[in-house]
């Protein structure tokens, strides 16, 4: 395995109803440290299923997932303990209601990594201040806009200085005029060299800041390569289709 | 106005003399901490059994504490909490010399079952992106659950919970059976011994009625201050 690796599948599979339907089928890939890799293709083509798959909020049917050197899939290790370095960001954001912002964004390392409530503020308030929302930090989830809690949600996940940010379609549930809000936050954190993995409908974005493009389309991945390769010149007949469709 | 100063007459004679009245008061004291006794031991056991039961939902393992949980669900609405407070009083607590603490137990274990489904449905009202927010960040299963989980299902299940507080004040009306001299049978007894057959059974029923609107405007009053965060 390459020393670069940080997280790589193996034919990964997931199957419902007995196999008649596979959302999953033989996904292999691998996820290099600093990379930005963003997953694209049709609805039902598997993208959301994969990646919830890497930090196993799905439980694939087969295959493994090894995530900085330690498999995932298998039922011994610990799968708390790494998904504290993968940060995960939802398409409905899945802010805490009950909790304001700062509690929002403090409970996790307070409780997981014993950080005390000093630190984690400040911490906190320093995250905040980068996205733009330092004045928020008193409001709740139902005082946000749509375009702030998805920001808020960034800075949750970043809370636990995860290795990796899992992205699950984070502007497909924004009005349009706070896409933008969301995405140069996103370009922030590639620039700053964190790993990205994002399933996303934005192919600005992915043309933009992506190292590598990857089209999955029946559960399996059809074509991959740099943003250039996959928008300008794709190979596959189904990916040339689903780039017509949509550009 | 001769009625009038008769009835004042009755009451003197029925509530005053030989300080009936002090009977009253220690019931109206019973009935009050049977039911928060009861209150506190069934939203124990209930929040217990709905979390087993959500969690046996989706983990087969854990399909005999599920099954236990059934069992209990089963036998306690099957049965009228009379008989259950008989059951416990002749057949379980035999040596028990004050019933207050067979009642408080029993309505507690009583409550349990009905609190146990009102919590399951509080559950599974959260949206289960809460659960994946959770998790993803770490947390385990328990940890989601009672940080993130509870919390929202119990401000959703506050009014059935005020419901089910209402229904076992009433319901603690018949710890008499068990000689525990609670609100309703310290009227009964003031009744029998003043052959006062009317104002014993309506001063009872008129501090039934207050303690239950006291009671709701207390909890309307607690919802609001829960919710006025929110927005």
């Amino acid at each position: 395995m390459n020393a670069n690796s940080l997280i790589s599948t193996n034919n990964l599979c997931k199957y419902y109803n007995g196999g008649k339907i596979k959302a999953l089928d033989g996904v292999t890939s691998e996820i290099k440290k600093g990379e930005v890799v963003v997953v694209i293709g049709p609805s039902g083509s598997g993208k959301s299923t994969y990646l919830r798959s890497l930090n196993l909020l799905e439980n694939p049917t087969s295959g493994q997932i090894i995530f900085e050197g330690t498999d995932i899939t298998d039922p011994k290790t610990n799968i708390n303990l790494h998904r504290q370095k993968m940060g995960m960001v939802f398409q409905q954001f899945n802010l805490f209601p009950h909790m304001n912002v700062l509690k929002n964004l403090t409970i996790a390392p307070m409780k997981l990594l014993k950080m005390d409530k000093a630190e984690a503020d400040k911490k906190a308030m320093a995250l905040l201040k980068r996205v733009g929302l330092a004045d928020r930090s008193e409001a709740y989830p139902a005082q946000l806009s749509g375009g702030q809690k998805q920001r808020v949600a960034i800075v949750r996940a970043l809370m636990m200085s995860p290795d990796v940010m899992l992205f699950d379609e984070p502007t497909s549930a924004l009005d349009p005029e706070m896409v933008g809000e969301v995405l140069d936050v996103m370009k922030e954190l590639a620039k700053e060299g964190m790993t990205m993995v994002v399933v996303t409908h934005e192919m600005g974005f992915a043309r933009e800041v992506a190292d590598r493009v990857i089209f999955m389309s029946d559960g399996k991945i059809v074509e991959e390569g740099t943003p250039d390769e996959i928008f300008t010149n794709p190979h596959d007949p189904r990916t040339k289709q689903f780039l017509q469709s949509i550009l | 106005m001769d009625w009038l100063f008769n009835w004042f007459d009755t009451l003197y004679n029925t509530f005053i003399v030989a300080e009936r009245y002090k009977t009253l008061i220690e019931g109206f004291g019973k009935t009050i901490i049977i039911t928060i006794g009861a209150l506190v031991i069934g939203v124990i056991i209930g929040t217990i059994v709905a979390i087993i039961k959500v969690f046996a939902d989706r983990n087969k393992k854990l399909r005999i504490f599920d099954m236990l949980c059934n069992l209990y669900l089963t036998v306690i609405r099957g049965t009228p909490v009379v008989v259950q407070l008989l059951i416990s009083f002749f057949i379980i607590f035999v040596n028990a010399k004050d019933g207050t603490w067979v009642a408080i137990i029993t309505f507690g274990i009583n409550s349990g079952a009905y609190v146990a489904e009102v919590i399951r449905s509080g559950i599974m009202a959260i949206d289960s992106g809460q659960t994946e927010a959770g998790r993803s960040l770490g947390f385990s299963r328990v940890q989601t659950m009672w940080l993130i989980i509870l919390p929202q299902a119990f401000k959703n299940i506050l009014p059935a919970i005020g419901n089910e507080m209402i229904a076992l004040l009433k319901e603690t009306s018949v710890a008499g059976y068990v000689a525990v001299v609670e609100l309703t049978k310290a009227g009964n007894q003031i009744k029998n011994t003043t052959y006062d057959q009317i104002n014993p059974i309506l001063l009872v029923a008129i501090v039934y009625l207050v303690m239950v609107v006291g009671l709701t405007k207390l909890l309307s009053i607690f919802e609001r201050r829960l919710r006025k965060n929110e927005r």
